[in-house]
């Protein structure tokens, strides 16, 4: 009964915040309104009992996309908004609210119609495990059923960062993103920058480290390592890398060509491509892992820092 | 000894439940954003702090005592640099920031 | 004792919810800024009552992820305000 209660309320506040998302009348109140729904999203994952998801919604969905919206949006208020206003018509805003809702409905209906119980591999991918030597099936799944497909998000992470630094100017190509000089030096947000990133960068670790067993895994971890170093880049206590720089694009690169190297030497060995071999298995994803939690958090922030403002320092 | 300890939490609960009330009544009736910051980040921390400590004999071992410990402090940490943050920007370009 | 934490978690929820809504319509963008900071507090009592009653595993790890994510998004809201004020550009 109280449980009851407690997701019709989950449910009421985030379709509330997902209908002022859409209403509101300016950019930095609907971000506001995104992120929040994000964090609270996060909480109906933790009662759906997925709290990887819950974890990486809240570091994606909550903290790195609503900061990248807010970035777009500063952005955005310094160009001109006008002509792409003028051309949302009222009639082009009804078709795209109609089309929304009638995604919606079809995904309830197939949501709603599926057979109870509904069909899954769960059970055989949790039975199975203990050949990969893990703990989290969700880790298992992403990394040793599914690793062709993990490591192909981890190249497009790639492609999005380079997708990013295309847009600068010839001249500023392999120069430093982010605003040149320094804002006035605050001294809240520097102590706040010192004293937080330690603690955070180990948690990051922690839950990286941690996701073998338990809930959490690289992308989490690596996004927590992220978020620390944008705290650290936005109280101007070090500035964005220039994007020519020769570890950064080792950092970003180094994620999806160790994955690969090692599908490679899986397809060399003679267990298959992306395949592990039994009672190795678990170094070797340890291993992957690692570099993937590197290069989430070189990523991350690249693409919030944005394409290079300055030309490079020879 | 399990009663006592049972007692502690629905009682510590409580009154954070209630700090917690508190600070959204603030938020509501304080007349000016300045206000408004100290139920946000004095209150609603205070109830989190008792709801902690309500939930430490519920914890996962020593280990999961000392998480929860942790999450009060960054939440602690990151109230008071924000109230400050969003003060100064307040003080620097008047109320209509 | 699963009774109670859950009520408790209901009520803190209603409590940023209602907070929430003053906050997202509060007319200044200095007033929206401190909804990550509500979420950080609220929203983490409500997970860890909420983990606690339906022993949900690893939760913990989740709320000290979330605490620093709610941390990183208020300082990366006020920020924005702030350099948005002294790029001259006025907020809505």
């Amino acid at each position: 009964m109280i449980v009851q209660t407690l997701d019709i309320g989950l449910a009421a506040l985030v379709l509330t915040l997902a209908g002022w998302t859409v209403l509101a009348q300016a950019t930095f109140p609907a971000v506001v309104s995104y992120v929040a729904y994000g964090l609270l999203l996060s909480l109906i994952w933790v009662r759906l009992f997925a709290v990887d998801v819950a974890l990486t919604e809240a570091a994606i969905g909550g903290g790195v996309t609503g900061v990248l919206l807010i970035g777009a949006s500063s952005k955005l208020r310094k160009a001109a908004l006008s002509a792409t206003e003028q051309e949302l018509t009222p009639p082009l805003r009804w078709a795209i609210a109609t089309l929304c809702v009638l995604a919606t409905l079809a995904l309830a209906t197939v949501v709603l119609s599926l057979p109870d119980p509904s069909p899954t591999l769960a059970p055989e991918a949790v039975q199975n495990i203990a050949a990969t030597g893990l703990g989290n099936p969700v880790t298992a799944v992403l990394i040793a059923y599914r690793a062709f497909d993990t490591m192909l998000e981890k190249c497009v992470l790639v492609l999005a960062v380079v997708g990013v630094w295309s847009l600068a100017s010839d001249q500023y190509w392999g120069g430093a993103p982010g605003a040149p000089g320094a804002v006035t030096w605050d001294g809240a947000l520097a102590f706040f920058a010192q004293l937080l990133p330690p603690l955070g960068i180990l948690i990051g670790i922690r839950i990286f480290w941690i996701g073998a067993d338990e809930p959490g895994g690289a992308f989490q971890g690596g996004a927590i390592l992220a978020a620390m170093w944008m705290i650290i880049m936005m109280a101007r206590l070090a500035e964005a890398p220039a994007i020519g720089e020769r570890w950064m694009r080792i950092a970003l690169a180094a994620g999806p060509i160790v994955f690969l190297g090692v599908g490679i030497l899986g397809f060399v060995a003679g267990w298959g491509f992306l395949a592990y071999p039994a009672g190795f298995a678990k170094p070797l994803i340890i291993f992957v892992e690692i570099f993937m939690t590197l290069s989430i958090a070189a990523t991350l922030p690249m693409l919030v820092a944005g394409p290079p403002i300055q030309a490079p320092r020879p | 000894m399990n009663f006592a300890l049972n007692l502690l939490s629905v009682a510590t609960i409580s009154v954070g439940s209630v700090f917690f009330l508190a600070g959204t009544l603030g938020l509501l009736r304080f007349p000016d954003a300045l206000s408004r910051l100290h139920t946000l980040t004095k209150a609603d921390n205070v109830g989190l702090g008792l709801v902690v400590i309500g939930l430490l004999p519920l914890a996962h071992g020593v280990l999961g005592g000392l998480k929860l410990v942790v999450v009060w402090v960054l939440v602690q940490l990151s109230g008071a640099t924000v109230a400050q943050l969003i003060a100064q920007s307040i003080r620097r370009n008047g109320p209509s920031a | 004792m699963t009774d109670f934490l859950l009520a408790a978690a209901v009520f803190i929820l209603f409590t940023v919810a209602i907070g929430l809504v003053r906050i997202l319509y509060g007319p200044y963008d200095a007033d929206r800024a401190m909804a990550a900071q509500l979420f950080g507090s609220g929203g983490i009592a409500t997970l860890l009552l909420v983990a606690s009653a339906t022993r949900a595993p690893g939760v913990e790890d989740v709320a000290m992820g979330l605490a620093l994510l709610a941390a990183f998004a208020s300082v990366a809201f006020v920020n924005t305000i702030a350099t948005a004020e002294h790029d001259g550009v006025s907020g809505e």
